[in-house]
């Protein structure tokens, strides 16, 4: 079963050369400390910024400078500030190549819900909402089962949905999965040690295995 | 040229009312305008609606003007960072209209830019698009979304000359210059506040066509919401 940095790492694989990402909040943020040597990787932070660097050293916070979870960052050589319906017009014009996300929930035709629990969390979507409408690819970070133990990989969201059909891979501490075009989880790969059968249990939608599934690889 | 340099967030505000519709600009605490928000909590004006991307922290920001119930509807993306928010919602005192931060942000841009309606994909199939006009463009569907209509945008720049021109600095720029654009009367509070001419006309962000009101600033305490270091290097 994977750690959430092991999970931030496997995402990292996804990265290629020359990729614009933005990263949500949670374990994506996590994603920025796995990416490959020797690419080169611009990230978006949505409050209007490309180029997002590493925290600041102690002392060196600016007020001014922080990221879309309000994180004190840094800039890097070429980076580039903008106001906030630039920065969405990026994500809508679709120049981000690639968003990774936290959810609640995923459907098997690729419905997302991440934004409300109704009655007792009501934090809003944020720019969620405005990236699935828009990204081009979209990974979906997440643990498998909730903490009531309940699969968060649905036949159908049960929570009020960010977006329609628009996530296109997940991964959790136990599988690597595809949503397929006609729906249903594809599975892609497993985590070290994690049987099929396990997966099976832990997914509440439909899951679609066919032929031999590889273990999840870091290196 | 007009005179647009008043004394202070005092003066500034003077003629905001009980009811009125204010944008304010910032990103979570980066780029608020702390001074026009402590005049406003010390005027005591109620019923007001507010833009806002996020509603301050419980003691700062926004949140300040939570707690003496000043504020009769919020409109934001993300109001996740305040407590006592959640609970006038959850209890039903305050009215909250949550939208997608692109909508909120573009919503402040086509006023700004004379359009009364945008077009977006943000929040199809959602709850977001109860009650919407959905138009289908090259097979996708978007929601139509009004442009906001505010009495009063209220922003924070980093510097700003008498003819009201504003630059930002950093992320702090945010919301800022749409909501600037977008107020019938728009009022800006400046760390720095020049002469016209001071600044290079290349480097403004937001025309002093667009700003009414300006003062320099004072007291800034620029608040960190997450303070987070990197060990140095030895």
């Amino acid at each position: 079963m994977f750690s959430k940095e092991e999970i931030a790492q496997r995402i990292a694989k996804e990265i290629k050369d020359g990729y614009y990402v933005n990263l949500g909040i949670g374990i994506p943020t996590l994603v920025a400390n796995y990416i490959p040597k020797g690419i080169n990787v611009v990230l978006q932070s949505e409050n209007g910024l490309l180029g997002m660097g590493p925290f600041p050293f102690e002392g060196e916070e600016d007020a001014d400078l922080i990221n879309a979870g309000k994180q004190t960052i840094t800039t890097l050589p070429g980076s580039s500030i903008f106001d906030s319906a630039m920065s969405f017009g990026m994500i809508r014009a679709q120049k981000v190549d690639l968003t990774i996300l936290g959810a609640m929930e995923v459907s098997e035709n690729g419905d997302i819900a991440n934004w409300k629990i109704p009655g007792k969390m009501v934090k809003g979507m944020g720019g969620a909402m405005d990236l699935v409408a828009s990204a081009k690819n979209i990974i979906v970070a997440m643990q498998h089962v909730n903490k009531a133990g309940e699969s968060k990989l649905l036949p159908k969201c049960t929570l009020p949905l960010t977006g329609v059909k628009c996530i296109k891979k997940i991964v959790t501490e136990l599988a690597v999965l595809d949503i397929l075009p006609e729906g249903g989880f594809k599975l892609l790969e497993r985590a070290p040690g994690v049987g099929i059968e396990f997966i099976q249990q832990s997914t509440a939608g439909r899951l679609v295995v066919e032929g031999e599934i590889p273990e999840m690889r870091l290196d | 040229m007009i005179n647009k340099v008043v004394s202070g967030a005092e003066e500034a505000i003077r003629d905001i009312a009980d009811g009125a519709t204010l944008m304010l600009g910032g990103f979570g605490l980066c780029g608020i305008p702390e001074n026009c928000i402590n005049a406003l909590v010390k005027k005591q004006v109620k019923q007001l609606t507010c833009i806002s991307n996020n509603a301050g922290v419980d003691d700062f920001g926004i949140g300040l003007m939570l707690q003496q119930r000043q504020v009769k509807k919020m409109i934001s993306s993300y109001v996740g960072e305040n407590a006592e928010f959640e609970r006038q919602l959850l209890s039903g005192e305050l009215e909250v209209d949550l939208i997608p931060q692109g909508t909120l942000a573009t919503r402040c841009l086509a006023a700004g830019y004379g359009m009364p309606a945008i077009f977006t994909p943000a929040g199809v199939g959602t709850e977001v698009a109860a009650g919407k006009e959905i138009r289908n463009f090259n097979g996708k569907d978007y929601l139509m979304e009004y442009a906001f209509d505010a009495d009063f945008a209220i922003v924070k720049a980093w510097k700003g000359d008498t003819a009201g021109n504003l630059m930002f600095r950093s992320t702090s720029r945010n919301f800022n210059p749409v909501m600037a654009m977008a107020g019938k009367i728009t009022i800006a509070e400046v760390e720095e506040l020049v002469e016209a001419g001071e600044l290079d006309p290349d480097h403004i962000h937001t025309p002093g066509i667009y700003v009414h009101r300006i003062f320099q600033g004072k007291d800034y305490e620029k608040r960190i919401e997450q303070r987070t270091v990197r060990k140095s290097e030895v």
